[in-house]
């Protein structure tokens, strides 16, 4: 068995969500590589290759392959699947892996096993359906098997202590076929929301966008990342990236404190594994106090102020 | 511009699911179906790029159960041309359903295909990508507005951290996300005049594609339930807790 892994990656740093890929790789054995594309990304290569657990890191350097549109990257990891006969191919369930690893199996004609959250052989993989209300064990009986992992069912791997050696790799010509023209992404000085330990998620209760920077003061404190529901998606308050839900990001921190969020289904989907959970809402019947540990209610444009000053 | 919408039929999105006692399902008998929420949004967009003179035909398609016709119809009320319904009783997998919808493809030579970024049943985010791998199509997945120009398509998709826009020559595949529209509700009158369009029915043999499934579901398990329901009398209370109790604070 042998099992390669696409790395995200900015140019800048590679995902962290890559260290938790790494981990769901070991659980199903055998050696395990690393892809990192792109022509500005041998530090990036050298960085996976300290990756514990990681024995060889390709890199595939091809001007083409930055911005990593879908089309030609997955045609040069199906090419890279193909000749090094790899029986896994991995990739973490964020909105690059899903945009890409579809593809992937489809070019390989096998199944992908979507968001796996534990390996109980190498064929045999669970996956939450239904937003999380049921989890399936599913088992492939295709050659390759191709799975997005979802990154907060693993515990990271060590960023240091392996020593792989690093291969460049030529990728398919370009497909031509697409072109970013234009990139609006924000980086933000807080924790990122996929891996950040503490989480504070506001909800259609905070009511407009400049309430929500009652909650940035306190994620301040706290050095939070932020979130939201859907609903406050849908309101327009903050951006779609903000989303933790079954449609939008999973998360599972430390700490996750929900302000003025019901708790719908969807929404629990995405929050429900998060270690510690605290809401704080008005409404006493909110179900999201079912799933809480501590539940405190009441108004949160008070609330929220007092919890602030509390942590100075 | 003809453009080809899939739509499945899926438990509505309030209903909570029930896992079988025997592990081998969740149960869906008598329970609450629609069209897939992102399915929606996919007709609804086609509908505007109709109302806005780009497409001339909007084809809807569904593959499953006889009973997936109800979905077809919901499609054609809300403005969708005619439907197809590929009918079978083997559980699709999405590497079936792309196959499937590329032999419609095939068929019909639409320039754009658009489909919900994800099923909320089996939450698998496949099919559209899929499709554009089958067809060696460019693809916008979770697309949060679509343009189309002269033979191209410019699609602003949503990704970590903020918006990406890809510009792509047809014939294309799009998948949707939550804020490409709201879609509209069908009115009686459309509700009415959908039972009249055509709806023509076909099977995978006649398209010749194997829809065996790859994966096999060997248990459906409840997770684990969390123990909540915990209740604080103020903030003070709150944070002595998290920190002496939960210790997640310092």
């Amino acid at each position: 068995m042998s099992i390669l892994i696409l790395a995200e990656h900015d140019n800048a740093a590679l995902n962290p969500g890559l260290f938790n890929t790494v981990a769901a790789a070991q659980k199903i054995g055998g050696e395990i590589h690393v892809l990192v594309t792109g022509p500005a990304a041998a530090p990036l290569a050298s960085a996976a290759a300290q990756l514990a657990g990681v024995a060889k890191v390709l890199h595939a350097d091809a001007v083409h392959l930055d911005p990593p549109l879908a089309e030609n990257v997955a045609a040069t990891l199906v090419d890279l699947t193909r000749r090094g006969g790899y029986t896994h191919v991995l990739l973490a369930a964020t909105g690059f892996g899903k945009n890409i690893a579809p593809r992937v199996a489809a070019l390989l004609d096998v199944a992908q096993v979507s968001e796996v959250i534990k390996v109980d052989a190498a064929d045999t993989f669970v996956r939450p359906i239904y937003a999380g209300n049921a989890l399936a064990t599913v088992q492939t009986s295709d050659p390759v098997a191709v799975i997005t992992v979802r990154t907060t069912a693993f515990e990271p791997v060590a960023a240091t202590g392996g020593a792989a050696s690093i291969e460049h790799v030529d990728a398919v010509a370009d497909a031509g076929l697409s072109k970013v023209v234009d990139r609006a992404v924000t980086k933000s000085e807080r924790p990122d929301l996929a891996s950040a330990r503490i989480v504070i998620s506001g909800g259609r209760g905070l009511g407009s966008t400049e309430n929500f920077r009652l909650l940035e003061a306190l994620a301040d404190k706290l050095n939070a990342a932020l979130g939201a529901s859907r609903a406050a998606v849908d309101a327009g308050y903050v951006p779609n990236d903000f989303q933790v839900g079954q449609t939008g990001k999973v998360v599972a921190p430390d700490l996750y404190i929900a302000v003025g969020i019901s708790g719908a289904i969807q929404h629990l989907a995405g929050m429900k594994d998060s270690k510690v959970i605290v809401a704080i809402n008005k409404d006493p019947e909110a179900p999201i106090f079912q799933i809480a540990d501590y539940g405190l209610v009441g108004d949160l444009f008070e609330l929220i102020p007092q919890l602030t000053a509390e942590l100075s | 511009m003809k453009i080809l919408v899939p739509v499945k039929r899926v438990v509505d999105f309030n209903v909570k699911v029930r896992v079988r006692a025997d592990g081998s399902g969740v149960d869906t008998a008598n329970v609450k179906m629609s069209m897939n929420p992102f399915d929606e949004i996919a007709v609804e967009e086609a509908v505007r790029l109709k109302e806005k003179g780009i497409a001339t035909e909007i084809i809807a398609v569904s593959c499953g159960l006889p009973a997936c016709q109800e979905t077809l119809r919901t499609a054609l009320a809300l403005g969708a041309d005619r439907a197809i319904l590929i009918a079978t009783d083997v559980e699709l997998q999405p590497l079936a359903v792309a196959k499937l919808l590329k032999a419609i493809v095939d068929r019909e030579a639409p320039q754009l295909a658009i489909l919900g970024k994800q099923a909320i049943d089996d939450d698998a985010n496949q099919t559209g990508q899929m499709l554009a791998a089958l067809l060696g199509w460019p693809q916008a997945t979770f697309a949060s507005k679509l343009d189309i120009a002269e033979g191209r398509a410019t699609v602003k998709r949503e990704v970590d951290g903020g918006t990406e826009s890809i510009e792509m020559a047809l014939p294309a595949v799009v998948t949707t996300d939550l804020r490409l529209n709201e879609p509209r509700y069908a009115t009686l009158p459309n509700i009415m005049k959908a039972k009249k369009k055509p709806l023509e029915t076909i099977t995978p043999e006649a398209l010749s594609v194997d829809v065996t499934p790859r994966l096999k579901t060997l248990k459906v398990v409840e997770p684990a339930k969390r123990k909540g329901g915990g209740r604080v009398a103020d903030v003070k209370e709150l944070v002595a807790k998290l920190r002496t109790e939960a210790k997640v604070i310092g």
